[in-house]
């Protein structure tokens, strides 16, 4: 009997050793797969969504990023009140915009020495736009203007630095105009004399009459794709409010596209990047915010698969090639921020105004 | 005494069947209940309140429908939606009857089913990379434009892209096919009796088709044609794609409201109007979509 008791937990004991070894052996031999120990949500655009961008991130904190694009701050925000507190952990932003998220208590504050203020172009560091009550919320991440973008082979470069083109009859038909109410109706401000930032009600009836002679001399009115498409097949030879962020990401396969700021300037716009208030993972968003902000991580932005755009970040420029270089017209960025606008920021009856007029010249 | 006891075993069986009834029906009840009235309530209260600025006011009023009604820019994209929507119906009911007829009448029995997936091939396509593929087809630079410029029949590129034009061809390609199954179906149930007895009559190949053929088809012709009426009215990617912007429909202008200012109440408004150019068209279609043949 002991002997049989005996056997028996020797049995036990090699087949369980057997088993243990069998385990330990086949996880030698066939990695398990490799699962991320956390999620980060972001509510981005689109350029955020380039695994080019991502992925090293994601590597480095071993970290799956969930990105949802939207379009439009009232979109965004309509998905940011349907959601749970805690859903999201990032949120990027129009730069004019920031202070709507601010108000409605969305974004955290950021310890303003955790971020790289300081590399950022001042032009674009925005805090007006980026703090409240000297406390920071967003940072601007990328920029770009809104201005002229055209094919030289064409029409005359010349013409191009005139901003009263735009409504002139000289290319009527062959003009494209971006559908964003914001960026165009800062054009017209500048091509009127006006600054973006006085525009008033005042002004209303001179922008409802030039964006009446715009819409007569246009071919279309259309978004990003539909205006790249435009571009590039020849439908149209001028798209006003384009620019590198049109022509930039097709600059290796249609060298005839280029784009210019016109003399009476042009309109800037920004992206802002911040951290979400009901974040449970704040630490981790805003390691996030550093790294898109890092120079590696902008120059990775700048050049994501969506769209092209400058870097915020001035240390950029190291690890973005000669050829991006060019397309983003990097090193004439001092001279073109001297010279361009940021969007007009209306208040909420003026913006009312804006897109009354905008809708109008749509149906005209 | 023995009919009051019959008289209560029935209604027993009546209730019976009623609570059976209820069964079988209740799942899809609440089904519509929690999916279509629901939000279909919610969706009218939402309409009869007012974004003001960057708030939303609570207070039922009509603002919403007054501007819609009193603003040119607003009506016209109904307008324009039930313009481009009667125009492709009709091009489609007319491109299709002929189809579906060859598929029926003339392709053998055998290839008749291939025939049909070849029809419907369209539909296994991204609408949006369907969309933007036409506005390639359509430009200066497309097929179109190049085949005539390369035969001498025109001397400058035609505007087709981004015009009224580009969004009726896009959409007609899309419902053809749609409306080609519903007639289809019509056509191959159609008793061939039914046209030896108008030949016996003496009728010619016109007369048969025209008194006897068509009105017995007009039940498939009609449920297509709402179907495609439907859909076209309520869609926003064809027109902006292939639009160009340079008239807005409807669904285009209901977008605007919810792009950037987020004004649930005017895009609800713009909902109900657009839900209420369905009722009319089904009011308008019910007789014939009730019909059954015997």
């Amino acid at each position: 009997m002991q002997s049989v008791r005996d056997g028996a937990r020797l049995r036990r004991f090699f087949s369980s050793t057997a088993a243990v070894a069998i385990a330990a052996l086949s996880t030698m031999a066939a990695p398990a797969p490799v699962f991320a120990q956390e999620e980060l949500n972001a509510l981005v655009w689109c350029d955020h969504t380039d695994p080019a961008l991502l992925e090293p991130f994601e590597k480095a904190n071993d970290v799956k990023v969930n990105v949802k694009v939207y379009e439009g701050t009232g979109a965004g925000l309509s998905i940011l009140d349907q959601s749970q507190p805690g859903d999201w952990d990032v949120l990027v932003i129009d730069g004019v915009d920031v202070h709507r998220a601010i108000d409605l208590d969305l974004l955290a504050e950021m310890p303003a020495n955790a971020l790289p203020t300081a590399d950022i172009f001042p032009e674009v560091r925005m805090e007006a736009n980026n703090t409240k009550d000297g406390k920071t919320y967003a940072v601007t991440e990328k920029f770009g203007y809104n201005t002229i973008s055209y094919d030289k082979t064409k029409v005359d470069p010349k013409d191009m630095q005139d901003l009263s083109v735009i409504w002139s009859d000289k290319y009527k038909g062959r003009i494209a105009l971006y559908d964003y109410y914001l960026p165009m109706i800062g054009l017209v401000g500048l091509g009127l004399g006006k600054k973006t930032s006085e525009l008033t009600d005042a002004d209303m009836p001179a922008i409802k009459e030039k964006l009446a002679a715009m819409r007569a001399v246009s071919k279309q009115v259309s978004d990003v794709v539909s205006s790249q498409t435009a571009l590039a097949t020849g439908e149209v030879d001028i798209l006003v409010g384009g620019g590198e962020w049109i022509t930039a990401v097709l600059s290796a396969d249609k060298p005839s596209l280029d784009w210019t700021i016109p003399e009476q300037g042009a309109v800037r716009w920004a992206q802002s990047i911040g951290v979400m208030k009901d974040s449970t993972k704040q630490e981790l968003a805003l390691k996030f915010v550093q790294y898109i902000l890092s120079p590696e991580g902008q120059a990775r932005l700048a050049t994501s698969s969506c769209y092209w755009a400058m870097p915020a970040n001035a240390k950029a420029g190291e690890f973005l090639n000669d050829q991006q270089k060019t397309a983003l017209r990097f090193n004439e960025q001092a001279e073109y921020l001297k010279k361009t606008q940021l969007y007009p920021i209306p208040s909420a009856e003026l913006d009312q105004q804006f897109q009354d007029a905008w809708t109008e010249m749509l149906q005209q | 005494m023995a009919d009051a006891g019959t008289l209560v075993t029935a209604t027993a069986l009546e209730d019976a069947d009623r609570r059976k009834a209820w069964g079988f029906v209740a799942p899809a009840l609440l089904w519509t209940i929690a999916f279509f009235v629901v939000p279909f309530a919610f969706m009218a209260a939402m309409s009869l309140w007012k974004r003001e600025g960057r708030d939303l006011v609570r207070v039922w009023n009509f603002d919403n429908y007054t501007r819609f009604f009193s603003e040119n820019a607003l009506f016209q994209g109904l307008v324009n939606s039930l313009e481009i929507t009667i125009i492709v119906t009709v091009i489609s009911v007319l491109l299709a009857y002929p189809l579906a007829w060859i598929i029926a009448e003339r392709v053998p029995k055998r290839l008749q089913r291939m025939a049909l997936i070849l029809a419907i091939l369209p539909f296994w396509t991204s609408y949006v990379v369907r969309s933007y593929s036409w506005l390639l087809v359509l430009s200066k630079n497309g097929v179109i434009n190049q085949l005539f410029l390369n035969i001498g029949l025109i001397s400058e590129p035609l505007e087709l892209a981004s015009t009224r034009t580009a969004t009726v061809i896009g959409f007609v390609h899309f419902f053809v096919m749609l409306l080609t199954l519903t007639i289809y179906s019509n056509l191959i149930q159609l008793s061939p009796n039914y046209r030896r007895a108008a030949a016996d009559l003496g009728a010619n190949a016109f007369q048969t088709f025209w008194h006897v053929v068509l009105p017995l088809t007009l039940p498939g012709i009609v449920t297509g044609a709402f179907l495609t009426f439907v859909l076209c009215i309520g869609d926003y990617v064809t027109p902006q794609i292939l639009g160009g912007n340079n008239e807005l429909v409807l669904p285009q202008i209901i977008m605007l409201q919810l792009g950037r200012r987020a004004d649930f109440p005017m895009a609800a408004a713009l909902s109900i109007v657009l839900m209420l150019a369905v009722t009319v068209a089904y009011l308008a279609c019910a007789r014939w979509l009730k019909i059954e043949r015997a």
